[in-house]
């Protein structure tokens, strides 16, 4: 278990590689050091010695990946590759293209995006498997005929549309809670039921229909017939086994989105005025803050490796009978 | 079993929601409790992108501009009320006096334009103004600096500006403004006018050359540059500088009423270069030092800048003049009161328009801009087609202001194009049959909701040179009808066309339809009808018009390229003179040959002469007629559709007051006054919380379990059989 | 003909597609062990009801496929045609009539005049301030305000009567063709369908196909004079717009998927069955692709097209064409972003069933790898690849609206759900409200993302083996 963990990490390195060059080379191809000094320098007056200038000094004149003017390590060292993304693996993300620190940002931005995104996740289960079970419950009936309708309706919704939705009933014709905005605390509660509901009712629609699937699937299989054979009542056959066995495919799903609770949610921070780090990624593409952009995407690789890690323990933990090594 | 936890979650929210704020439930300012925060004088406003830096010496875009030109100070500004636009001293004693020289120093007349050789401005400032608090001033007892040699350990604690615990002050000298021009002159701050003052202030270049020979490493620490000689700027004494230019050049006292011109002093910079300061995001940038009526207080532009009154402000006063209406609109109540007015104020971030809109409509912003979509809700036109606001608007209060811009949004024929571009009869024709074919009136009633005038000429009303009325149209594509300028009916142009050789839209090389090509930088959910719409334009005349919309950066590269076509693009004054919408179109500024502003690379001798003549000349008859030629020649060649001026409607409400549309001052926040006990009631009245529907929804999910209950037990016997 | 026929990649590549679905019908009529499930689709009513919708909106599609360069009438040069520039398709001719009919701005569904009050000049040089009526819709009225109800409603007559006649016409031959092929007699036939007692379900095909003529013909009908869903700012119709869209929600809904099944199923198998080297080769690739966040690496791609069309401007001779490529990049890009997904699941499946008794059996009596996958695996993971598919056909769909939003989406120029849900948020700030866009564009999706569905679960429970045991 513990040489398989270490394997694992060992192995995280070179994913890490991998995303590096990968994100590298596709913002430098849209992005060359001269726009991003041209982004910066604004619009009026710019001389082709300012462009220059800005470049040395923020070390974008270097070649990309090889230096033929320099000797030895060197010739690596000095590229911008080497200067940009190797300080990436001891998480040094330097300085934004703007001037400021990139980590304490994150530091800062990390916990309006996980305010959101953990209660949205955790009631969001909570809402979506029990209902799922109860459908579960009801199958074959007409309950569970029209719960299926109702999802699929749900489903086929755009997620823009909850959004303009809610706001527009709850902020502006109920006046409930603020439409948008943010604070810390205790007080920042009232500016988080909009977007977590949101959020929940969003993804009430597929993950039920999805939870159900599984449930169902996992009713039909003998095990449970026999347990029900046995006199089990309905409710302990669905919690006892059913619940469980099912939740090797839910943990998968949930993993999968685990990165994402830090990266936050990109649409929905930015129409609430969140300052996590979703609205921090975006702002970053339309400002094409090119060092930004790379150490988000940095960072939704390592914690990314990290959720499928922990996704393959969980695998042991909840199901014996798969094996790792 | 889920819907009873969905009520318990209702619940729960709505206790805590209820216990923590007493007033309104949807207040976005909760952590000033009731009647404490909305009735102070503050100022609720908001911003839409966090601003990149606030340091006088790069900040150039109007989201900055709306921070630091509260808080830096220039030696001009212009005077609030008085129109047409006038400088006024801010915090110099009088306007700056002026010298010309001519060869060996010798003292000339300032018409005797080709034998100036120099000019040099004196700038006197006010005696005890004093700097904001700011650590970097702190010192103890003995006289000596407490923060400006800290040691990297000594920073340990400090995370932002505020945990300085001792601050200080310091009078303004004349020596802080010509820092700021060393700054502006400064290798490593990237000041955007450098390339515009290095063309006047004599010595720039060596200045530049010594400072980057002195500090060889653009990030090491301080530059300090007070040793260094700045040839053409120097202190008199110690509230008296003088800058001295290469020729003549009136536009530069427009510059003096722009924050690049604003004082800094030297401390500032030292105690934000020490080592440690950079990690904690502690810098000019995000933290300004100056002079002015606010001090920005709190920086998160993540979520809020809040900026309050600057306790050792100097004494400035409403001014007690103003043009003959603004008496009647109350905009002299405060004549003479010691300014600012407004004790803070508090700008949110607010990135969407619908939230922004509705929460203006809520009370919670004082003043608001109209986006095209809540056009209709506030504003309708009245039976003469003037502008009213709806009753929905009159009802709360809310009133308008309207005022054309200074700026202008063209489209644009890149000269240099073999098809479009050229000196060459059959392409002015087709210029022209174009200008005549885009229906700006009908663009500015269908995406502006006619909020726009149609341009005649590049230069706006309200700027001297514009000319309304008959005499001002474009006689190429307007005819004088009804009192008013009516566009010539699109069988000019297609009589244009035939002359041009392209008779239909047919390209006589191809014997195809002519395809134009059309470069946008614009995207987004409007885009599309735009692009369509103007696509519809050209196929008025057989043009097919091909769209390519790109990115920024891209948009701007075809343009320094030359490849381009047609292209849109706009322009905002940077002072109220003609010279800088006139030199848009000056030869030597062609974006292609001297990568200037003149993007459409159209280059005219006889215009480049008068264009000449014109900027160095006062305002007057003289300089009027030359500028009417010069119009005459680009109507002619027709190197722009001229597009339009936007005209800018806002919104506020009526505890906000002292409010004129000023479009060329950015420091205005500190003539404006709030009456937060007005404002608090009508917050209160207008966000009654709504809460019936919601109790209603629970019942009802608590009467559907019923059934639910029912049907499972129900359920469950049958499989227990 | 129309004019010169022009090929667009999609277009292609949905042609291509349309030719191996009905090559994989013809053939699976043949095999009975390939005929069963798909004959269990066409006996549920859900089955039948959502193939029919489903044909509706992909014959749309197809129709909007074919594209060419339209003639330009009388312009023939030296005996040559000329051919306009502009790009349309055989569905545009068809519905020519909404197509060219704009108005000036906003107008409400049926609506004479516009939305919006204008000031109109008079001859006279006076001013006046008013609702104008519309330049096409409801203009052959003379006085709307009386006459409208009555023009709509006796439009709606015709309309029906003559879906009436094409449903009987229609039925006729129906039952005609069953009692030709049942040898039943004619009367024998009807009263079956009528009490509903066939195997396939042809008392609801005729039902749905009832609703169906009668929504087609009815809205064709007033379609010919009003603008059934009103018109947009720059006073296209929004019918038209929405029509359009079809096709853009079906070539992404489905090539997306198309083009990353094949990847999906191959890599997600073979690291879950031959773990060791393999399984790290594969979950490298997918990990390295998976990990970096997906809107990012769309953002990235779509900017660096960006980039690409910019830079390569004259080899895109229309609009449309550039439009479609980006289409076709953003499917392809999609498709990286998503195979990753179903890969994971089925390798997780894989490793699972791996442990099952029976494979492992398999394998203890030496039956060769790539048969254990195709026997053992493969069929235990079709019901995973289906609800994927179908899960996926909906997502992506909606997917494009989001995109749409960060101007990461298909070409603003093109028609599509997404960019008119774009646009409709603005509108739903406007006071009153213009609906009729987010409107029609939620609908036209939801029908399509709910008949996917309905007629994916009919399959799944058809071809899932373990459900089909019982």
């Amino acid at each position: 278990m513990i040489a398989y963990i270490v394997r694992r990490i060992l192995y995280a390195i070179p994913i890490l590689i991998g995303v590096n060059i990968l994100t590298f080379l596709l913002f430098f191809v849209v992005n060359s050091p001269d726009d991003m000094a041209r982004m910066f320098l604004g619009q009026k007056h710019v001389t082709e010695e300012q462009i220059e200038d800005w470049k040395t000094e923020r070390g974008y004149h270097h070649p990309l990946f090889y230096n033929t003017e320099e000797q030895g390590a060197e010739k690596f060292t000095k590229t911008i590759f080497y200067t940009k993304s190797v300080r990436l693996f001891v998480f040094d993300f330097g300085r934004s293209d703007s001037g400021r620190d990139i980590s304490f940002d994150i530091s800062q931005r990390m916990w309006p995006s996980l305010a959101i995104a953990v209660p949205q996740l955790l009631i969001g289960l909570l809402v979506t498997i029990s209902l799922a079970l109860l459908i579960a419950f009801f199958r074959g009936t007409y309950i569970d005929y029209w719960a299926v309708v109702i999802c699929v309706a749900l489903m086929s919704i755009s997620g823009l549309f909850y959004i303009i939705g809610g706001q527009f009933i709850m902020g502006k014709i109920l006046r409930v809670v603020p439409i948008s905005g943010f604070e810390d605390g205790i007080f920042g509660i009232k500016f988080l039921v909009l977007p977590v509901l949101i959020g929940i009712v969003g993804g009430i629609g597929s993950s039920t229909r999805w939870y159900r699937t599984i449930f169902l699937e996992e009713i039909n299989k003998d095990y449970v017939r026999t347990a029900r054979a046995k006199g089990i009542s309905e409710q302990m056959v669905l919690f006892k086994h059913v619940l469980r066995n099912a939740m090797i495919p839910i943990l998968t799903g949930v993993v999968v989105i685990l990165p994402l609770l830090f990266m936050g949610s990109l649409i929905t921070e930015s129409f609430f005025g969140i300052p996590g780090l979703g609205s921090y990624t975006i702002d970053a593409i339309n400002r094409q803050d090119f060092s930004i952009v790379r150490s988000m995407v940095f960072l939704g690789a390592v914690l990314y490796i990290i959720g499928l890690l922990l996704t393959d323990i969980s695998y042991t933990v909840v199901d014996p009978r798969v094996r790792l090594n | 079993m889920n819907s009873r936890s969905a009520i318990l979650i209702i619940i729960f929210v709505a206790f805590l929601l209820n216990a923590c704020s007493d007033g309104a439930w949807n207040n976005p300012y909760p952590s000033e409790g009731k009647g404490e925060g909305d009735t102070k004088n503050v100022i609720y406003s908001s911003f839409s992108e966090r601003p990149k830096r606030l340091d006088p010496v790069s900040s150039y875009s109007s989201n900055e501009y709306q921070f630091i030109a509260q808080i830096y100070e220039p030696p001009l500004q212009y005077h609030y009320l008085l129109r047409p636009y006038t400088l006024v001293p801010l915090t110099a004693s009088r306007l700056p006096e002026v010298r010309y020289f001519g060869e060996n120093e010798v003292l000339v007349d300032e018409d005797a334009l080709d034998s100036i050789k120099y000019s040099e401005y004196t700038i006197k400032i006010d005696q005890r103004i004093m700097f904001q608090p700011h650590p970097a001033f702190a010192k103890n007892v003995k006289g000596e600096s407490v923060y400006l040699n800290l040691t990297v350990d000594e920073l340990d604690d400090i995370h932002t500006l505020s945990d300085f615990e001792a601050t200080g002050t310091r009078e303004l000298t004349a020596e802080d403004y010509v820092y700021q021009i060393k700054r502006i002159a400064s290798p490593y701050l990237h000041s955007p006018i450098a390339g515009v003052m290095r063309e006047y202030i004599v010595g720039f270049d060596e200045f530049r050359k010594q400072a980057s020979e002195k500090y060889p490493n653009p990030n090491g620490g301080w530059h300090d540059l007070r040793d260094i000689k700045l040839a053409g700027v120097s202190v008199v004494d110690r509230y008296t500088y003088r800058i001295r230019i290469k020729g003549k050049y009136p536009q530069l006292v427009y510059w003096m009423a722009m924050p690049f011109f604003a004082p800094m002093p030297w401390e500032a910079e030292k105690f934000y270069a020490q080592e440690g300061m950079e990690e904690r995001n502690i810098s000019l940038n995000w933290y300004p030092v100056g002079t002015g009526p606010y001090m920005l207080t709190e920086n998160n532009p993540n979520l809020r800048m809040v900026m309050e009154k600057n306790p050792n402000f100097h004494d400035e006063r409403y001014p007690s003049e103003g043009e003959p209406e603004d008496k009647a609109n109350g905009l002299l109540k405060d004549a003479g009161r010691k300014l600012p007015l407004v004790d803070k104020a508090v700008y949110s971030l607010e990135k969407e328009t619908i939230p922004y809109w509705s929460k203006f409509l809520q009370g919670y912003y004082d003043a608001s801009g109209v986006s095209s979509d809540s056009f209709d809700q506030a504003i309708q036109f009245g039976s003469g087609g003037d502008v009213q606001l709806t009753d929905l608007m009159k009802e709360k209060g809310i009133q308008l202001e309207t005022a054309v811009t200074t700026s202008i949004l063209y489209m644009g024929f890149n000269m240099i194009d073999p098809v479009v571009g050229g000196d060459s009869e059959q392409s002015r024709l087709l210029r022209r049959a174009i200008s005549i074919a885009v229906d700006y009136e009908e663009y500015i009633s269908i995406f502006a909701n006619g909020r726009g005038v149609a341009a005649q000429s590049p230069i706006p009303p309200g700027i001297f040179g514009n000319i309304e009325g008959e005499a001002g149209i474009n006689p190429f594509v307007y005819d004088w009808k009804f009192n008013e300028p009516k566009r010539k009916d699109i069988a000019v142009a297609k009589q244009l066309m035939k002359e041009a050789g392209y008779a239909n839209g047919i390209d006589p090389k191809t014997k195809k339809p002519l395809v134009l090509n059309f470069d946008t930088p614009s995207a987004g959910p409007d885009a599309k009808a735009q692009l369509n719409w103007m696509r519809k334009q050209y196929q008025k005349l057989g043009i097919q018009l091909v769209i390519r919309a790109t990115d920024y950066n891209r948009f701007q590269e075809k343009m320094r390229n030359g490849t381009s076509q047609i292209f849109q693009w706009g322009w905002n004054a940077d002072y109220p003179d003609p010279e800088n919408f006139f030199f848009l179109l000056y030869g030597s500024n062609a974006k292609v040959e001297h990568h200037g502003e003149n993007a459409a690379n159209y280059s005219n001798p006889e215009f480049d002469r008068l264009f000449e003549k014109m900027k160095n000349i006062k305002n007057g008859p003289e300089r009027l007629a030359t500028i009417k030629e010069m119009t005459y020649i680009v109507q002619k060649d027709a190197p722009w559709l001229w597009g339009f001026h936007p005209k800018a409607f806002s919104l506020f409400h009526d505890w906000y007051q002292n409010v004129k549309p000023n479009l060329m001052a950015n420091n205005l926040l500190k003539y404006k006054r709030v009456d937060g006990a007005a404002r608090q009631a009508k917050r209160e009245a207008w966000n009654k919380p709504n809460y019936w529907p919601l109790i209603f929804l629970g019942l009802f999910l608590l009467v559907s379990l019923i059934p639910a209950v029912i049907a499972f037990r129900k359920r469950e016997r049958s499989t227990l059989k | 003909m129309f004019g010169k026929p022009v090929f667009l990649i999609t277009d292609l590549l949905i042609f291509a597609l349309v030719f191996v679905i009905i090559a994989f019908f013809i053939y699976a009529m043949r095999k009975p062990h390939l005929r069963a499930p798909w004959r269990q689709v066409v006996r549920s009513k859900a089955g039948v009801i959502s193939i029919m919708v489903l044909l509706v909106y992909i014959s749309i599609a197809i129709l909007d496929s074919m594209h060419f360069h339209p003639k330009i009438e009388n312009s023939s040069v030296e005996g040559e045609e000329q051919y306009n520039g502009e790009i349309q398709s055989v569905f545009d001719q068809i519905v020519a009539e909404i197509r060219n009919s704009t108005e000036k701005t906003y107008s409400a569904p049926f609506a004479a005049y516009l939305f919006a009050k204008e000031t109109v000049q008079l001859e006279d040089g006076s001013k006046l301030r008013e609702h104008p009526r519309l330049k096409w819709g409801g203009v052959h009225l003379d006085n709307p305000e009386n006459e409208k109800s009555a023009d709509i409603l006796s439009l709606a007559v015709t309309g029906i009567v003559k879906a009436f006649i094409a449903w009987l016409v229609l039925v006729a031959l129906l039952c005609l063709m069953l009692s030709l092929r049942t040898k039943n007699s004619l009367s024998t036939v009807v009263k079956n369908i009528v009490h509903g007692e066939s195997d396939i379900p042809w008392r609801t095909i005729a039902t749905t196909l009832a609703i169906l003529l009668l929504v087609l013909l009815v809205g064709a009908e007033w379609a010919t004079k009003y603008h059934v869903l009103g018109t947009d700012k720059v006073g296209e119709d929004v019918l038209y717009q929405a029509l359009k869209s079809i096709r853009t929600g079906v070539v992404i809904g489905t090539l997306t998927t198309l083009l990353m099944l094949p990847f999906a199923i191959t890599l997600g198998i073979m690291a879950g069955y031959f773990r060791g080297w393999i399984d790290d080769v594969i979950q490298y690739l997918y990990t390295t692709l998976n990990s970096i966040p997906g809107v990012l690496l769309i953002a990235a791609a779509v900017l660096m097209l960006n980039v690409y069309m910019g830079k390569h401007a004259e080899e895109f001779a229309s609009l449309t064409q550039r439009a479609d490529l980006r289409l076709l990049f953003l499917c392809l890009i999609l498709g990286l972003t998503s195979w990753t997904g179903l890969c994971r699941l089925l390798r997780a499946e894989t490793l699972k069933l791996r442990e099952v008794d029976f494979v492992q059996a398999a394998s203890a009596f030496g039956v060769g790898s790539t048969q254990t996958i195709f026997r053992h695996i493969l069929p235990n993971m079709m019901h995973i690849v289906l609800i994927t598919i179908v899960l996926d056909f909906s997502g992506l769909v909606l997917a494009e609206a989001v995109l749409s939003y960060i101007n990461i989406g298909v070409d603003p120029t093109m028609n599509s759900w997404g960019n008119m849900i774009n646009s409709a948020r603005l509108e739903m700030a406007r006071e009153p409200v213009v609906w009729w866009s987010l409107a029609a564009s939620l609908f036209f999706m939801f029908t399509l993302v709910l008949f996917a569905n309905l007629f994916a679960d009919v399959v799944r429970d058809a071809l899932d083996p373990r459900i089909a045991k019982q």
